[in-house]
């Protein structure tokens, strides 16, 4: 505020005392009231009530989620010991046992899904973003893409039941490989273009006045700085297909055994952890119904381990 | 444009002006020679009638006012306007006597050679070092890499701010540091020709001067052409100055080359009466 200003408006700054007049109060005209807070005033009323309804839905949204981590943990942590790791799972009023071969079924089938689905999802999401962004083909795909993202999972299943299973007669690791990856496919297609997209244009401009090709623009340029995007949508592929128990049921099935007896083989059928829960958490048995419990606890732990390195990777990645 | 009836009959006179005086300076040394008769994006005209000649180890700045289609020019040389959809032109653009848009001409070939330098500071989400290494990479260069990026960033009087911090991401400098990494990446492949699209307006005035003063430097490796609408820089470092208006005669904005010549003539003694008002600060 300059001195003008305060010139002009006594209420700001009030004028040298005058020696003649009785002292004025520049403040006068102006009711406090008005400035103090009061709940009889509508707009405060509602401010208040919408406030605390914001804090109490969040509240309400978290209660499934916590109950659900915290039965697994009591219920799953009870049981969970090295055993679970590294044994087969019990035959009926057995005790004991363990889940070792549908953790490594899951690991395997998921790191199948993840190598079909990531290059082909990050090349076609160049396509998409980068090289023919407005051909009606990439349209076609796009919309493709979106609607694929909510594709019934069963269908994955008995696509992959109809193209593998069928033709090369039986259940396999590949087959479930193929219906998981066919899951992950749209959410790291269309992550990965809105990441591509989201370079700033200055930096690809940057790169093109260089005399960047537009190959090396997108693999030196577009695709380094979209990385973290591009990760996060991996994430969330690979922690989907980790808990997908229906396209399993018809293409991996379940196997009592490890995957490499007799072998290393992955045209057997295959045990996971979604359907190990899917199987075990119907039996009558309590052992099986508890080593349920403790599959989904693993299963949970698992997909948390996998966010939390892409995160880090992708942490890393920025501040680089 | 106050007189519009006239502005046609006026402005023909003023081209031959323009083209007579740009023939004139575009005796020897002329490194790029741009002719542009028409120039369309789609079916908007943007630029007509404007021919500069940029000379070698000489600054060449564009100035005029805003949609006059300065920066549409210099992006011209280097053929960044390739990636607009719907650009084309009559006219050419010649780099030591060859046409960059002649069919055989590689696009990204001519980008080596004469570089560019962004209104907005864009280095990459990449490190300082591997920033300044970027178009080394790209050309596979097979030297040694260090020696260039040091010498880089010491001729864009970047080295001593940078020299502890090389492997920090270059989005951590400040905006002027930032623009110099620009520029260190820009000449660390030694182009011919550096153009500059504004460089300095989005920096404040103390990086703008360290910038100024770095163009002057460089100016005796490279041909630097500018464009810039703050006319005291144009003053301060031109040689040569090309002042481009909007002729919104036929309904359109088309920018068109009223005159070109040194900026000593431009800025004391301009012959056409718009260069005369423009200067004056009569319209913006």
């Amino acid at each position: 505020m300059n001195t003008q200003d305060a010139a002009i408006n006594p209420r700001i700054t009030p004028g040298p005392p005058d020696p003649v007049g009785p002292e004025v109060n520049p403040f006068a005209d102006v009711d406090f009231c008005e400035l103090e807070r009061s709940l009889r005033r509508p707009r405060t009323l509602v401010d208040l009530l919408l406030s605390n309804l914001v804090s109490a839905m969040t509240m309400l949204a978290l209660i499934p989620l916590f109950s659900v981590v915290l039965m697994l943990l009591w219920r799953g942590g009870q049981r969970l010991s090295l055993d679970v790791f590294t044994q087969l799972p019990p035959a009926p009023m057995e005790q004991g046992g363990g889940f070792g071969n549908a953790i490594l079924g899951t690991l395997i089938m998921v790191a199948l899904a993840a190598l079909i689905s990531i290059p082909l999802g990050i090349l076609s999401a160049v396509y998409l973003a980068q090289s023919r962004p407005e051909s009606p083909f990439a349209g076609a795909v796009r919309f493709g893409a979106k609607i694929l993202t909510g594709f019934p999972s069963i269908l994955a299943g008995v696509f992959a039941y109809g193209v593998l299973v069928l033709t090369f007669g039986g259940y396999s690791a590949i087959a479930g490989g193929v219906a998981l990856s066919i899951l992950m496919l749209p959410t790291i297609i269309l992550t990965a273009e809105d990441a591509i997209r989201m370079v700033p244009a200055k930096m690809r401009d940057a790169a093109i006045g260089m005399g960047a090709t537009p190959t090396q623009t997108t693999w030196m340029v577009l695709l380094p700085t979209a990385m973290p995007g591009i990760l996060t949508g991996i994430m969330l592929a690979i922690a989907r297909a980790a808990g997908e128990t229906a396209p399993l049921l018809f293409t991996a099935l379940f196997s009592n055994y490890w995957l490499f007896r007799g072998g290393f083989d992955l045209k057997q059928p295959t045990a996971s952890l979604a359907v190990l829960i899917y199987n075990f958490a119907g039996m009558p048995f309590d052992n099986q119904v508890d080593l349920a419990w403790v599959a989904a606890l693993v299963l949970v732990l698992l997909v948390l381990v996998t966010n939390l390195i892409g995160q880090a990777f992708s942490r890393r990645q920025i501040h680089e | 444009m106050r007189n519009t009836t006239n502005a046609e009959k006026l402005s023909k006179a003023r081209i031959d002006t323009a083209q007579r005086s740009a023939k004139e300076t575009a005796s020897n040394g002329v490194v790029i020679d741009c002719n542009i008769d028409e120039l369309y994006y789609s079916t908007f005209k943007a630029v007509r009638d404007t021919s500069i000649p940029v000379k070698k180890n000489r600054i060449t700045a564009f100035i005029g006012p805003s949609g006059c289609g300065k920066s549409t020019v210099l992006r011209c040389l280097n053929r960044m306007n390739d990636l607009v959809r719907g650009f084309r032109f009559k006219g050419h653009v010649h780099f030591r006597g060859k046409d960059i848009y002649h069919p055989s001409v590689d696009a990204t070939a001519v980008r080596r050679f004469i570089g560019m330098v962004f209104q907005q500071p864009n280095p990459f989400a990449m490190s300082i070092y591997n920033n300044v290494a970027f178009g080394l990479r790209l050309n596979s260069y097979k030297g040694p890499v260090a020696e260039k990026v040091e010498d880089a960033l010491k001729r864009s009087a970047l080295w001593d701010e940078v020299k502890d911090k090389l492997q920090k991401s270059g989005l951590s400098l400040s905006g002027g540091q930032q623009q110099r990494l620009c520029i260190a990446r820009a000449i660390a492949t030694e182009p011919e020709v550096l153009l500059m699209d504004e460089p300095c307006s989005a920096l404040d005035p103390i990086a703008t001067r360290r910038i100024e003063e770095l163009m002057v430097e460089l100016k005796t490796r490279y041909t630097i052409a500018i464009v810039t609408h703050n006319l005291q820089q144009a003053q301060r470092v031109a040689d040569n100055t090309g002042f481009l208006y909007v002729d919104t005669s036929d309904g359109g904005r088309c920018g068109y080359l009223v005159e070109f010549g040194e900026s000593g003539q431009i800025f004391n003694d301009p012959r056409e009466q718009y260069t005369k008002d423009y200067i004056r600060g009569e319209f913006s």
